[in-house]
């Protein structure tokens, strides 16, 4: 896939650089050492909070070219109107009075050789360990006819932000009885659950504001998680507003055209009038720049440390890993950033790192005051992040006061997380 | 919902075209065992026939290791307007069939 071009690019980098800069080697020496982390998103800013937590004189940098991060949790609300974007975002200014250096630019180059990165302003900034949290990239090559500017017409809303706000504009400009799409890719991908989430906020939108209206899920997946919950939930809310075409239906989408709005499956075309367009996945640009990603597009790490298996003093978390059991949320790169921090402060300092054990809790809130989760817990087994016992989803037959409880927990666990990461 | 076929509607005489079929089946392998250690029997789909105006263009005999809703895509090309038939055959007296029609022009 993207790993020759990329290794390509690598070394291209090293090569443009090491002629046109000179590499500060001061700043490595001081202090307990120097941390870069790449992304802010859930991963990256809980993992540099936890490394300054730690170790106060750690230098701890923080790159991130987006000055507010728009939260995906929560935002499948925002799409069916119940919450303002407001909301979902989260500056940096906490992170920087912890002391730690908020840099606002891009990462073009990693310099894995020298332990170095390069900013799109054309800093090179040296490293002792360098942790990704890139996040998820769009595998637009997987889905002929999807790229940047099909998304301005299909949206993803699949990173929070201006796509949330556009595919809400689309729904709210549908007339009723029109109908709405939404593609689902195979995994691996970000947060499984969150699209049935998704078609069920928008269920929920519809059936208030435009009842004749109805939600065509096309899945390139048969089974899913929490999936007796979620089909429990729509037959009792939604009735048949719900219609889901299962891979061995022909659910899978081989192509779509942006032009005529119509998406192709192997068995069929559909003209939605709202297409919401879930593509497939990798991880994030950067990860590939660096030389961490392996053929599947997602990087293989030690469980243990969270190092890359590719490149060394490379530590990668977030979606952008290759986790095993542990699903892609944020929860989960929440709980990663912060043992991969206590990682390398161990082996800065010399020490094995003793094997973490990870916690991910994941909400689904179908309708206000009706949510259900899934909690596991995850460890190192070999390669990978194997569950082990502990772990439990809502039950299938429950009073709807259990659910009212789980979607209100819903929202105190995103004020947890969220200010345990940002401040 | 027992069989989903894809045949193109219109095609240009010599084109290759994709035909594609999945049917629903569950194709239980005959290996497995109940918790209480009884045999689950086997149940599969064993054969499938694709036919052009009356000719066998193409054909395959399915096993055990072929998972379940089995999904088979082949070429042929456009000779004629007419009719493709698609059936399965398979363990207790399966049996299921389906059919499409092209224009070629």
């Amino acid at each position: 896939m993207n790993a020759p071009v990329t290794r390509r690019n690598a070394v291209l980098g090293i090569t443009a650089a090491a002629t046109s800069f000179a590499v500060p080697s001061i700043l490595r020496a001081q202090s307990a050492g120097r941390v870069v982390v790449v992304g802010g998103g859930f991963g990256g800013a809980a993992c540099a909070r936890a490394l300054k937590r730690a170790q106060g004189n750690l230098q701890v940098i923080l790159i991130e070219p987006n000055a507010v991060f728009t939260s995906c949790p929560f935002s499948n609300e925002v799409i069916a109107g119940l919450r303002d974007i407001d909301a979902q975002q989260f500056g940096y200014d906490k992170l920087a009075a912890q002391g730690v250096t908020v840099i606002g630019q891009a990462v073009t180059t990693i310099e894995t050789q020298r332990r170095s990165i390069l900013t799109a302003d054309g800093v090179a900034l040296p490293y002792d360990r360098l942790v990704l949290s890139p996040g998820i990239d769009f595998h637009f090559e997987a889905l002929p006819g999807y790229d940047e500017a099909a998304a301005e017409k299909m949206p993803h809303a699949w990173k929070a932000g201006a796509q949330t706000l556009l595919l809400r504009k689309q729904l709210e400009a549908m007339p009723d009885g029109g109908t709405v799409a939404i593609t689902i890719p195979a995994n691996p991908s970000r947060c499984p659950p969150a699209p049935y989430e998704r078609a069920s906020l928008i269920a929920h939108y519809l059936k208030i504001n435009k009842p004749r209206s109805k939600v065509l899920v096309l899945d390139a997946k048969d089974t899913f998680s929490q999936q007796r919950l979620f089909e429990r939930a729509w037959k009792e809310l939604y009735g048949d507003m719900i219609e889901r075409i299962a891979l061995s239906q022909g659910g899978r989408v081989t192509s779509v055209d942006a032009s005529t709005k119509t998406i192709v499956t192997e068995f069929g075309n559909y003209t939605p009038d709202v297409a919401n367009v879930i593509p497939p996945q990798r991880a994030g640009l950067i990860a590939g720049i660096a030389g961490a990603a392996d053929a599947t597009g997602w990087c293989p790490i030690d469980p243990a440390t969270f190092e890359s298996k590719l490149v060394p003093n490379i530590h990668v978390v977030g979606d952008a890993c290759l986790g095993g059991g542990i699903p892609k949320s944020a929860s989960a790169a929440s709980a990663q950033g912060k043992a991969c921090a206590a990682a390398i402060v161990s082996l800065l300092a010399g020490r094995t790192p003793e094997a973490p054990r990870l916690t991910g809790v994941c909400y689904n809130t179908v309708a206000p005051g009706y949510g259900f989760s899934l909690a596991g817990n995850y460890q190192p087994k070999g390669d990978i992040f194997a569950e082990v016992e502990g772990g439990a989803t809502s039950p299938v037959d429950a009073p709807r006061e259990l659910r009212a409880r789980e979607a209100a927990e819903a929202e105190r666990w995103f004020q947890t997380i969220t200010a345990d990461t940002f401040g | 919902m027992t069989a989903l076929i894809n045949v193109p509607a219109k095609a240009r005489r010599g084109d290759i075209i994709e035909i594609r079929t999945l049917t629903s089946h569950i194709m239980e392998t005959g290996f497995r065992h109940t918790a209480d250690g009884a045999l689950v029997p086997r149940d599969i789909v064993t054969s499938f026939t694709c036919r052009y105006n009356g000719t066998e263009i193409f054909s395959a005999d399915l096993f055990p290791a072929i998972a379940a809703n089995p999904y088979l895509s082949f070429f042929t090309v456009a000779k004629e307007s007419g009719k493709f038939e698609f059936e399965w055959t398979g363990d207790n007296g399966y049996s299921s069939s389906a059919s499409a029609s092209i224009t070629v022009e």
